[in-house]
């Protein structure tokens, strides 16, 4: 008891210092959008505080590129990417661990090993294969590679095989089509996993940044990442960090709010994913 | 609703190395009649939750054909049956409240027999109210006992008021006590509606005291049909014997010459009528209360111990021509003689005693009557009578719109109250009932 009283002070100490360094750079950013483009440059040591913060780089980011079409843009492609990419994985989900076809453990097999390759060499022949179909500058093209994920038709089908077959059968005795059994019984008991999967896929959307960079030379369907790198571009042959730093936090901020609205429930569908193993 | 199975069979493929086709049920045919309660009861694996499921539509059978009333329902998907169902685990929907769990069902009703919500709402609390759980429309499933759980679940079988009701098994999850009450329950609610219904169960208990009709059957194979009295009283073959009352049959090798039932090279009842078919050995499987306890009685044994339970008395003792270590009789507390050891002596009771071909096990039909010897007195005859009789009574299943039989109400009755003690309770109302006939 003695040794455990001692140690406690001590992991305070180093959850502490954890807890500095994993924050420090969040601080970082916010700091440096608040620094002067050229008070910044000035600097041969950073500082880690400033004196004069600026919301200068705040304006500059929303007047020299357009920022606000940007996010618009990326919340249209989140939403619709999110949500094709909900429906189509509880669909495939519920056929792989409910209905009875011919080929369903090959094709299960097959879609799992797709997940064996690396999404860099897919990319290739996505874009390939957008470009033939004249989608490049497109919203289509932008979301279609995005609507399938092959892991998260695997968890969301582990999910939906332990909820028991008799609730299955009961449904069947109680007149319920398998479409509405789906929706009825299947997603509100596995609602956990369903959310966490939705809000996994709104960070994924909202942070992609290779596939929009490709597919997108066309400023109007730019996506906030391509934003970013814009306005990196802005300054003057130097890059202007602190006006990049300034977008990085009103694009950070959506989700962080989204996070802070959900918290509960991805925190229980992480607890949930974790137990699966 | 009648439910009539004709020569219904299912077959499983087989699985691993050595593929064998398992044939689940094997060639039913039984006629559930309108309005009864129907108890499938076997042994685990005999095939009872595979012919639930076919009835309610969940499997399809290899062969063979299901009828409600002229309606034949083989291809019928379960969702256009018009049976309710209460599963062994209750399958209550989580995420609902009770009152969603109950309403679901009437909810997929489509086209002309969709119902307004003030309908539904009616129906469900009239389900409800049946069950008794109107108090507890709001919870959750998670947040009821396994007894409310099953109401439940019987509530949401009832709501769409089915023609066919199946019970998979509702009883095994709950403890002892609430077992007594709920099948009780569910006789009422079967009895206040009328619909028919099936139970599957491998307790002889559960079936014998609240069903119109025992179906039997082991392995896939149906052994016999009858009312809970006829399959006790005059059972089909050695297995429906040994499977049902408790404790169970005792059984003890025995011979058949010279007109005499003999066991152990003494001879204990007469066999009456044409016996020379049935000369040579014997399986004889005694009801524990078919011991008549006398001092000069046909059949000597060794007295191992009695058990005293306050109503009657179990005396344990040892035949050398008995199939198992010890045999058990019941005797009634007052016709008990406090012996405790050495000799103990019975006569037997005809109608207690079955006699069965030691090879197939299926049953020797023959009349036995009291060795005149013991019974010097005339008043013994009335017991072969009723052993006559037995075979071919008229009724086999006890209508719901008459007086029950006495003697399965009699059961039933001291089962509920004195709770705990349902297998001796069982036994002495078996003793109780023989008593009735006069014999002693």
């Amino acid at each position: 008891m003695k040794f455990l009283r001692k140690i406690k002070p001590l992991t305070w100490v180093l959850l502490v210092l954890w807890a500095l360094v994993v924050l420090f750079p969040f601080y970082w950013m916010v700091l440096t959008s608040v620094k002067d483009y050229g008070a910044y440059n000035a600097e041969y040591v950073p500082s880690f505080f400033t004196l004069s913060p600026t919301l200068e780089n705040y304006v500059q980011v929303f007047t020299e590129v357009d920022l606000g079409r940007y996010l618009l843009n990326t919340l249209i492609f989140t939403v619709i990417t999110t949500g094709l990419m909900v429906f189509v994985t509880i669909l495939a989900a519920f056929a792989f661990a409910r209905m009875q076809f011919r080929g369903k453990n090959l094709l299960f097999t097959a879609f799992l090993a797709l997940m064996m390759i690396p999404s860099e060499l897919v990319v290739i022949t996505n874009f390939q294969t957008i470009t033939e179909w004249n989608m490049r500058n497109t919203f289509l093209g932008l979301i279609l590679p995005s609507v399938t994920s092959v892991f998260y038709i695997y968890l969301l089908r582990e999910t939906f095989a332990q909820v028991p077959d008799s609730l299955y059968y009961a449904a069947k005795v109680d007149g319920t089509s398998d479409w509405r059994y789906l929706w009825k019984v299947m997603v509100p008991i596995c609602r956990p996993t369903v959310v966490t999967i939705t809000i996994l896929k709104v960070i994924e959307c909202w942070n992609l940044y290779i596939w929009p960079s490709l597919i997108t030379d066309d400023p109007k369907y730019f996506l906030v990442s391509n934003g970013i790198q814009e306005i990196r571009e802005s300054g003057f042959g130097r890059a202007n960090i602190p006006a990049m730093m300034a977008a990085v936090v009103v694009i950070s901020i959506p989700l962080i709010v989204l996070f802070l609205i959900y918290r509960r429930q991805i925190m229980s569908g992480v607890a949930r994913g974790g137990t699966k193993g | 609703m009648e439910i009539v199975l004709d020569h219904l069979t299912k077959k499983f493929p087989g699985r691993g190395k050595n593929k064998q086709e398992v044939t689940a049920v094997n060639d039913f045919t039984f006629t559930i009649p309108d309005g009864k309660l129907a108890a499938l009861l076997g042994p685990s694996g005999c095939g009872k939750s595979t012919t639930l499921n076919m009835i309610c539509g969940l499997l399809k059978p290899t062969s063979g054909e299901i009828f409600f009333g002229d309606k034949n329902v083989t291809g019928l998907p379960p969702e256009q049956r018009g049976v309710g169902m209460v599963f062994q685990n209750y399958a209550l929907y989580p995420h609902m409240s009770v009152e969603q769990n109950i309403r679901f069902p009437l909810e997929n009703f489509r086209g002309k027999d969709k119902l307004s919500k003030e309908e539904m709402k009616n129906r469900v609390l009239e389900a409800a109210r049946l069950v008794h759980i109107e108090e507890l429309l709001d919870r959750k499933p998670s947040e009821l006992s396994g007894g409310q759980q099953q109401r439940v679940a019987i509530a949401r079988a009832l709501v769409k008021l089915p023609k066919v009701l199946l019970l998979d098994e509702p009883l095994s999850n709950l403890d002892a006590r609430l077992r007594l009450a709920t099948r009780e329950e569910i006789r009422r609610i079967q009895q206040e509606t009328g619909i028919t219904t099936v139970f599957v169960t491998h307790d002889q208990d559960e079936a014998m005291s609240i069903s119109d009709l025992i179906v039997v059957m082991k392995e896939g194979v149906l052994q016999q049909v009858d009312s809970p009295q006829k399959v006790y009283d005059d059972p089909a073959n050695q297995f429906v014997a040994q499977f049902l009352g408790t404790p169970p049959i005792n059984m003890f090798s025995g011979e058949v010459r010279d007109g005499k039932l003999w066991i152990n090279s003494e001879p204990v009842l007469n066999v009456a009528g044409d016996q020379n078919a049935v000369i040579g050995h014997v399986n004889v499987g005694i009801r524990p209360e078919g011991f008549i306890l006398l001092e000069n009685g046909a059949l000597g044994n060794e007295m191992v111990r009695p058990e005293i339970t306050g109503r009657d008395v179990s005396v344990i003792f040892r035949n050398k021509a008995a199939k198992s270590d010890v045999v058990r009789s019941i005797i009634s507390a007052d016709d008990w003689n406090h012996i405790t050891g050495g000799e103990v002596r019975f006569d037997l009771k005809p109608s207690k005693v079955f006699l069965f071909d030691p090879a197939t096990g299926s049953r020797i039909r023959v009349t036995l009557e009291p060795l005149t010897s013991t019974h010097l007195e005339a008043p013994a005859q009335p017991v072969p009578a009723k052993q006559e009789q037995a075979p071919s009574a008229p009724e086999p299943v006890p209508s719901r719109d008459k007086a029950p039989v006495f003697g399965r109400t009699l059961t039933t009755f001291t089962v509920l109250t004195e709770d705990g003690e349902a297998e001796a309770v069982l036994e002495t109302d078996a003793v109780d009932t023989y008593i009735g006939t006069g014999e002693v």
